[in-house]
């Protein structure tokens, strides 16, 4: 190692902060620093492998979403053809068409159906979100007492098997009269222990002497937590969102809805895809869109995650 | 650590969703486990009857030794390889431009988003010959009749594995790629010029010492999925001679069909004390990581 001289420069970033790049001796051609992001203790070779195995994982992953994707495009006829093909030979919007007559038929409309999931979701993130951050805050940072015992409670909660809470969940609900209502559903997302777990673990990060330097500023924990901490640990809430939207969609509201014009969107289309064979090809239309925007809220989320990633100096 | 003296305005903070934790999330628990200790079918009364489902469920239950053992096989198995798959590929994605990076997070997470999984392997592995699988393998010559793949215990519990693995860049991947962004670039540059020679001893050195909580949210997670995975939204309910019956598929068995809601709720009881151990274990372990 001793033989490894290096020569500093400094070399201005687009975001105006200065940066220190040593490079090595052993000059790098313009290609190499492309592909190793300018850094010099990372080999090419390395970084193109690297490259293939995410490539490779991908591949994978990607299989499923494009036969859906493939299928929602199919018509009748192709979707049940031996052997079956991944993308559509005869590429037709019809499923989308007969979703739209089925959807124009139902007894509430279909404005009511979007209404009811917006309203669920956008209450239920939010709340999920804000309500865990501000009890995650004290937990992660000041020194109460029965601060571990509530992590622990926390952590436990998480582990317990939700197959076995319908029965009790189900009895609350009804001696709260909640049962019929948003509520049902939007409150059991606010009361969630997986947020509040994943914000503590992140908050925890936060230097003190950050947090040391607003209160001598004179800012409450309150403040501080909206001013300085969640820009902090955006990364954090940003992936609790996500996750919070991801369920509140899929969500059909189950046993705790029944009146038809509380039921969110994800009802309507499971209830006009669940209709035997004829439906497959409404089915595999229904599918892109509950798939669709949630995919949609995720690019637009984490490309937010990147943009914020200048947040050096923040960790302890 | 901040004193908390003179700050009083934290527990207000804290009120709200403690409420909202104790009614929705805790009574539930905590009337989970009470139910353990009696005879209840949500339409008679409950009536006590103290360790009784437990000495059922341990000497009386033949299918609860098999879901045991295919849970803890499946959770010492797609847990860890999902764990560390979800690690080093975010760590891995991390390496790349921003693009690249966006790009390849969406599709390795799009199966968690989908939320369709069971039903498209479903589709492929189906026991028909219009099944991808067999279609393809026919097509090709290598087999002449096709493989009943979710109907033979040969293939079963192998798929089992296979799609749960497929299934686990979750909640855990998404908070490594957060944990990931938070790095400390300063540190990070300072590594390099103190002779931090490549990317593994970077991993070892720095990476993984300052994502610590990251890691430990990481493995709750897994627990928690690991131990819940269902062999019968695959294979279908219940299964080819319990070849992939599991202890959740045993407590949805007693809860919803058969509203031994008493006895499901010791059988969740005993899952929760092996996620605990388990959670205890990955604890130890991960306070060794980086040293």
């Amino acid at each position: 190692m001793s033989e490894r001289r290096t020569e500093i420069k400094i070399q201005t970033t687009p975001k105006n902060r200065y940066r220190v790049t040593p490079t090595a001796v052993k000059k790098r051609s313009r290609l190499a620093n492309k592909i190793t992001g300018g850094r010099s203790n990372r080999s090419v070779a390395g970084t193109i492998f690297l490259f293939f195995v995410i490539l490779l994982f991908a591949l994978f992953s990607l299989f499923p979403v494009v036969f859906m994707i493939g299928n929602a495009f199919k018509p009748l006829s192709e979707l049940f053809r031996f052997p079956p093909t991944l993308l559509p030979q005869q590429a037709t919007l019809e499923n989308f068409r007969e979703l739209r007559v089925y959807a124009a038929q139902s007894f509430v409309p279909f404005l009511r159906y979007l209404f009811n999931t917006l309203f669920v979701v956008l209450l239920g993130c939010t709340g999920m979100v804000g309500f865990s951050a501000m009890a995650a805050f004290p937990i992660a940072k000041y020194d109460f007492k029965g601060r571990h015992f509530l992590t622990k409670i926390i952590e436990w909660a998480l582990l317990f098997t939700t197959a076995v809470l319908a029965v009790p969940t189900y009895l609350i609900m009804a001696k709260l009269q909640l049962v019929d209502s948003y509520w049902a559903i939007i409150l059991p997302a606010w009361g969630s222990s997986l947020g509040l777990y994943l914000l503590i673990n992140f908050m925890g990060q936060v230097p003190d002497s950050l947090i040391e330097a607003a209160s001598i500023d004179g800012a409450s924990p309150f403040l501080m937590l909206w001013r300085i901490i969640m820009p902090a640990v955006k990364p954090a809430w940003i992936t609790v969102f996500i996750f919070s939207f991801q369920a509140l969609w899929g969500n059909t509201g189950g046993t705790f809805i029944y009146s038809e014009e509380l039921k969110p969107l994800s009802y309507m289309l499971t209830q006009i895809a669940s209709a035997g064979i004829a439906r497959a090809g409404v089915a595999s239309a229904t599918a892109l869109i509950m798939f669709i925007i949630p995919v949609l809220v995720f690019i637009i989320s984490q490309s937010n995650i990147l943009e914020t990633m200048t947040t050096s100096g923040m960790k302890e | 650590m901040i004193r908390a003296r003179g700050y009083k305005s934290i527990y207000w903070m804290m009120t709200p969703f403690f409420i909202i934790f104790a009614v929705f999330t805790l009574f539930p628990v905590l009337f989970s486990i009470c139910m353990s200790f009696a005879d209840f079918n949500a339409l008679q009364p409950a009536r006590f009857i103290g360790l009784k489902n437990y000495q059922r469920i341990f000497l009386e239950d033949p299918i609860f030794k098999q879901a045991f053992q295919h849970t803890l096989l499946l959770a010492f198995t797609v847990g860890p390889i999902g764990y560390m798959l979800s690690f080093v590929l975010a760590w891995i994605l991390n390496e790349f431009s921003v693009l690249t990076r966006t790009i390849f997070t969406v599709i390795l997470y799009g199966p968690s988003l989908a939320g369709n999984a069971y039903m498209i392997w479903g589709l492929i592995f189906s026991s028909d010959s219009n099944g991808y699988a067999n279609a393809w393998l026919m097509s090709l010559g290598l087999i002449q009749e096709p493989i009943l793949w979710l109907k033979d215990p040969k293939y079963m519990m192998l798929l089992v594995m296979l799609v749960q693995i497929w299934m686990s860049f979750g909640i855990g991947f998404l908070s490594f790629i957060a944990g990931l962004q938070g790095l400390d670039r300063a540190q990070l540059e300072a590594g390099e010029l103190d002779g931090i020679r490549n990317r593994w001893q970077e991993l070892w050195y720095i990476v993984l010492p300052s994502m610590r909580p990251q890691l430990l949210f990481g493995a709750v997670m897994s627990i928690a999925s690991s131990f819940s995975i269902t062999g019968s939204a695959l294979t279908g309910f219940p299964s080819t001679g319990y070849a992939t019956h599991t202890l959740i598929d045993h407590i949805n068995d007693y809860g919803l069909t058969r509203l031994e809601l008493g006895y499901s709720a010791a059988l969740a009881v005993i899952l929760f004390i092996l996620m605990l151990l388990m959670t205890g274990l990955i604890r130890r372990f991960l306070a060794k990581v980086g040293r």
